[in-house]
């Protein structure tokens, strides 16, 4: 058993349903107890879906422990499939049917013989991998089992598009900013003259899903879902994938040019030419893109050496580290990853760009790290954003877990040449503006409320005089708690209980030492 | 228009398919009700998933309540229930330091059998908090019924009135404590005690207990109280009344395990059922109501704005909250028309008052009985929404978008949990989150897009 008050990445199930309810005409059953159809409620408050969640619950209840659920699991599917014609009906076990341990799959095979849709059983294991694993392990899944469907049925498409064209998976339901990003990703490669073959999980039909292996390559731009089912498609018909994710303007080049590579082996014989996207990267990344003219730009400057911490999923905390450090200049104190399972890769790309890496899924670990290095910014998730509220340290929130305004109506993506713009506005406007900045100590701040005593300051024993006191008062908010913690911190160390201002004086030039 | 008014209420019983939350939500008000409590949910990360995300601010607020999240080894039994659970309780007791630790029982404990009510008395004497035990699970209730089964384990801990018999003393003193109001002795007419049950903000507390005083009743105390060791005094004698519909449980217990009198009353929800609220305690207590009439049309008359907005518009309950019989009648008696009573489980004893006062209502209302459908089905319900076209769909979350693209006005049923609707005095309240959709579709009047969905 743990102690727990708050989770990263959600149970199993929630991945399932996740990529079950993004593709078009699917529906999930869940085996359930009543009340566990939660996922409903986020997907139409959260994001503000018109259309009802096409997922309904075979409710788990005290006769179904006495007597078993086939009947009732399989008449719900049944009734589903006459109900509302879906083409695959996926049933979704939970946390409370895995302990059952009644077998599904069997229900599965009944229903199947009687429904037109098609029945398949999510293979998911509740207690071993999360909602992120879940939802890559269920795309996986039913992938295979459309393609494994195409091949018996003999209407496999394995002939390459004429044109050069790319498969983009993992842009799914509730994915933050997915919808966005999946414009701009589109937007770039029409710009390349790519052609998309097909987009999955969002807005896909299954009974498309067949004419995967006619794209020339797969793009998986987040790597917590996506990266299974473009193993899968290298491994079966050796379809190349990039899983490079195109944030920031250094790694949009690098995906470019992966891109430029792959269809460049195909080129020659099937195009008369291969192509050569350079001029293009140059252009983009100097004259559309803002963020490489922001970040010789005088605002920028002031940014320079500034102390940030990152945490959220591996794609995300992993590409702003490196923007932050390489595209911006700002020291990346400390990096971090909710994704365990991911923990190697994370360690290596983001090794070289920040003084310390934390993997872990506990956040009031991260809460004393970033309380520890008191950074000017956090880059985090809702969970970084309120711990920045309570320590006074602005917060831009660049992962999930998110809330309802990280389900923006504008037009916000975090890929591509716009995605930058986005990016370098939010890191910028998260950082106390530049010259407000130098103003405020200059006039030692334009707030003279009193002395906040943080939670996180221990100053027992100590006493503040009026005159040390006032000083305090004259130093900006937004360092003053930290001014305050080191001067406490100096006074004890020397044995001093009343702090005066010369204490103060001392204790600053001890730090500057 | 001639309406056909039939005499007799009528029960349905559908799938049970339908969208709630889950009860362990219940934690989410009692923790903040009962001051010195702490809730431990022992259950997995899908639990814990539908707290966060329902909670949703609240979380990162320190709240006094965790998940025991149970893991592989928990459910294989490869590690000690007792000791985990002990090693929790001693976390938390050093961390909070709580007067009580309320384990929530949930499906997972359920399915593995697992022994909280066995466990509790041991650890409650290793580690010296008391343990209550609730098996608030979704496999057995829904949503608010929650609270119904941690207020039916509290009114076992509650003092018991035969131990402090010739302590009288230390009876009056408690009486006395637990007052809204301070009062001299002299002007208290019952000495009988009454203990009236169901978690109401304070305020709202105080609220009633003061619409009782002027009748010159007293309320020697709730369950719950605001801090646990302040638990009332139950025992023979001790009359209770509950105050919302779903705490059949709590009721069952005070009368055959406290040996309470139960009065059965309809609830105090909206200015008609306070009045008979209040009329139904008076007769009981021998005591003559005085000037509630007046007070009920006083009320009606500061409604008057909403109730011109409401009247005869149509209503259709999908139920998740057990709220719905007296929210039903109240709206009925502000001139709407129900369509159906969709609600998770009718208790119809419990209720009694309750569903007879619906009937009388709608008699002298003149309008059609409401169909009560029990356990409904979410899709069939919509489909009948879809035929019927009523003016307002009280819903959960997971439909209201969804029927507001499609041109139905909806109002969520959760807010009505939360939100304070009991007494004289928050009668408006209810009105305000009825008609709110109202009123946004009259300040949209000039926009003609209501129906936003693609036809395929």
């Amino acid at each position: 058993m743990k102690l727990a008050y708050w989770m990263y990445a959600g149970p199993a199930h929630i991945g399932t349903l996740r990529v079950a309810s993004s593709f078009k005409n699917v529906h999930a059953i869940m085996h359930a107890p009543l009340g566990d159809d939660y996922f409903n409620v986020m997907r139409s408050m959260l994001g503000r879906e018109r259309d009802f969640t096409p997922v309904t619950a075979s409710i788990v209840d005290r006769h179904v422990l006495a007597r078993g659920s086939q009947e009732k699991v399989v008449g719900n599917i049944v009734h589903r499939d006459k109900q509302e014609r879906p083409d695959l009906i996926v049933l979704t076990p939970t946390c409370t049917s895995s302990i059952l341990q009644e077998d599904l799959q069997n229900f599965v095979d009944r229903a199947s013989a009687v429904s037109d849709s098609d029945v398949i059983l999510a293979d998911v294991n509740h207690y071993r991998v999360n909602e992120l694993q879940a939802a890559d392990r269920t795309l996986e899944q039913v992938v295979r089992h459309y393609l494994d469907k195409a091949r018996r049925m003999e209407n496999l498409n394995l002939s390459l598009t004429d044109k050069p064209s790319v498969n983009i998976i993992g842009i799914f339901t509730l994915g933050f900013h997915n919808q966005h990003d999946c414009r701009e990703l589109k937007r770039l490669l029409q710009d390349l003259g790519i052609g998309i073959n097909e987009v999955i999980p969002e807005g896909g039909f299954v009974e498309d899903l067949y004419q995967l292996p006619k794209a020339w390559f797969n793009l998986v731009p987040y790597r917590e879902t996506g990266l299974m089912t473009a193993i899968y498609l290298e491994k079966e018909f050796g379809m190349p994938y990039i899983s490079r994710t195109p944030m920031g303007v250094l790694d949009i080049a690098n995906c470019i040019r992966q891109i430029q590579k792959h269809i460049n082996t195909w080129a020659p014989c099937l195009l008369d030419e291969g192509v050569n996207y350079e001029t293009y990267i140059d252009d983009q990344t100097r004259f559309v893109s803002q963020a490489a003219w922001f970040s010789r730009s005088i605002d920028c400057q002031n940014l320079t050496g500034k102390k940030a911490v990152v945490f959220g999923d591996a794609t995300h905390a992993a590409s702003i580290t490196k923007i932050l450090a390489c595209e911006m200049g700002i020291r990346v104190s400390c990096a971090g990853t909710y994704c365990k399972h991911d923990e190697e890769w994370f360690k290596e790309r983001v090794r070289n760009f920040c003084d310390e890496i934390l993997v872990t899924d506990d956040h009031t670990e991260v809460g004393d790290v970033i309380a520890r290095v008191e950074p000017s910014a956090i880059f985090g998730t809702q969970m970084e954003r309120h711990i920045g509220k309570r320590l006074d340290i602005p917060c831009g929130v660049i992962s999930s877990p998110v809330h309802i305004q990280n389900f923006p109506l504008g037009y916000r993506p975090f890929l591509g040449y716009e995605g930058t713009n986005q990016i370098a506005d939010l890191v910028y406007n998260s950082f106390t503006l530049g010259m407000e900045d130098h103003l405020l100590e200059i006039f030692g701040g334009h707030d003279t409320k009193e002395v906040i005593t943080k939670s996180l300051s221990t100053d027992m024993g100590l006493t503040w005089d009026y005159e040390s006191q006032s000083e305090l008062n004259k130093i900006p908010g937004f360092v003053r708690g930290r001014v305050k913690r080191n001067t406490e911190k100096f006074a004890r160390q020397n044995g001093i209980t009343r702090i005066t201002a010369e204490v103060m004086y001392a204790a600053k030039e001890a730090l500057n030492a | 228009m001639s309406i056909e008014i039939s005499e007799t209420l009528t029960f349905e019983c559908e799938t049970g398919n339908y969208h709630t939350f889950c009860p362990i939500s219940c934690v989410a008000w009692l923790y903040q009700k009962i001051e010195d409590s702490f809730f431990l949910v022992v259950g997995t990360k899908t639990c814990g998933y539908f707290l966060q995300n329902a909670l949703g601010v609240m979380i990162f607020a320190e709240p006094r309540y965790a998940m025991a999240e149970l893991e592989e080894g928990d459910i294989s039994a490869q590690l000690n229930d007792y000791q985990e659970l002990k090693r929790l309780c001693v976390q938390v007791k050093e961390a909070r330091n709580p007067s009580v630790i309320i384990w929530i029982g949930t499906c997972t404990t359920e399915i593995v059998k697992m022994d909280l009510e066995g466990m509790a008395p041991k650890l409650e004497t290793d580690i010296g908090i008391p343990i209550v035990v609730a098996r608030a699970n979704g496999l057995d209730y829904a949503f608010t019924q929650g609270e119904d089964t941690v207020l039916a384990a509290m009114a076992h801990r509650c003092p018991d009135q035969e131990l402090l018999l010739g302590k009288e003393q230390k009876i009056e003193d408690k009486l006395i404590k637990n007052e809204f109001f301070i009062s001299s002795k002299s002007d208290t007419s019952n000495k009988i005690p009454l203990v009236l049950f169901g978690s109401l903000p304070s305020t709202v507390a105080s609220q009633l207990g003061s619409e009782l005083k002027r009748q010159s009743i007293n309320v020697s105390g709730w369950l719950p109280a605001q801090r646990y060791t302040d638990l009332p005094v139950l025992g023979n004698g001790v009359y209770v009344c509950g105050v919302n519909p779903f705490l059949s449980r709590t009721a069952t217990t005070l009368m055959r395990r406290r040996k309470c009198k139960l009065i059965g009353a309809p609830f105090p929800i909206g200015p008609d059922g306070t009045r008979a609220w209040i009329e139904k305690i008076c007769l009981v207590f021998g005591v003559r109501a005085q000037g509630l009439e007046e007070r009920e049309q006083q009320v009606w008359g500061n409604l008057k704005n909403y109730i011109d907005l409401v009247r005869n518009k149509s209503v259709f309950f999908m139920g998740d909250n057990l709220l719905e019989i007296s929210l039903a009648r109240f709206l009925i008696r502000c001139g709407m028309i129900v369509y159906e009573i969709g609600i998770p489980y009718m208790d119809k004893r419990y209720q009694a008052a309750e569903l007879e006062f619906l009937r009388t209502t709608c008699k002298k209302m003149r309008v059609p009985m409401p169909r009560i459908v029990e356990k409904p089905d979410n899709y069939s319900q919509i489909q009948r929404i879809r035929e019927l076209q009523p003016d307002l769909a009280i819903t959960g979350m997971a439909h209201a978008n969804p029927l507001e693209a499609r041109g139905i006005s909806t109002k969520w049923s959760v807010e009505f949990t939360f939100a304070q609707i009991h007494g004289f005095v928050n009668a408006k309240d209810i009105l305000e989150l009825v008609t709110r959709p109202l009123r946004r579709n009259n300040s949209l009047e000039n926009s003609n897009w209501t129906d936003l969905v693609r036809t395929k």
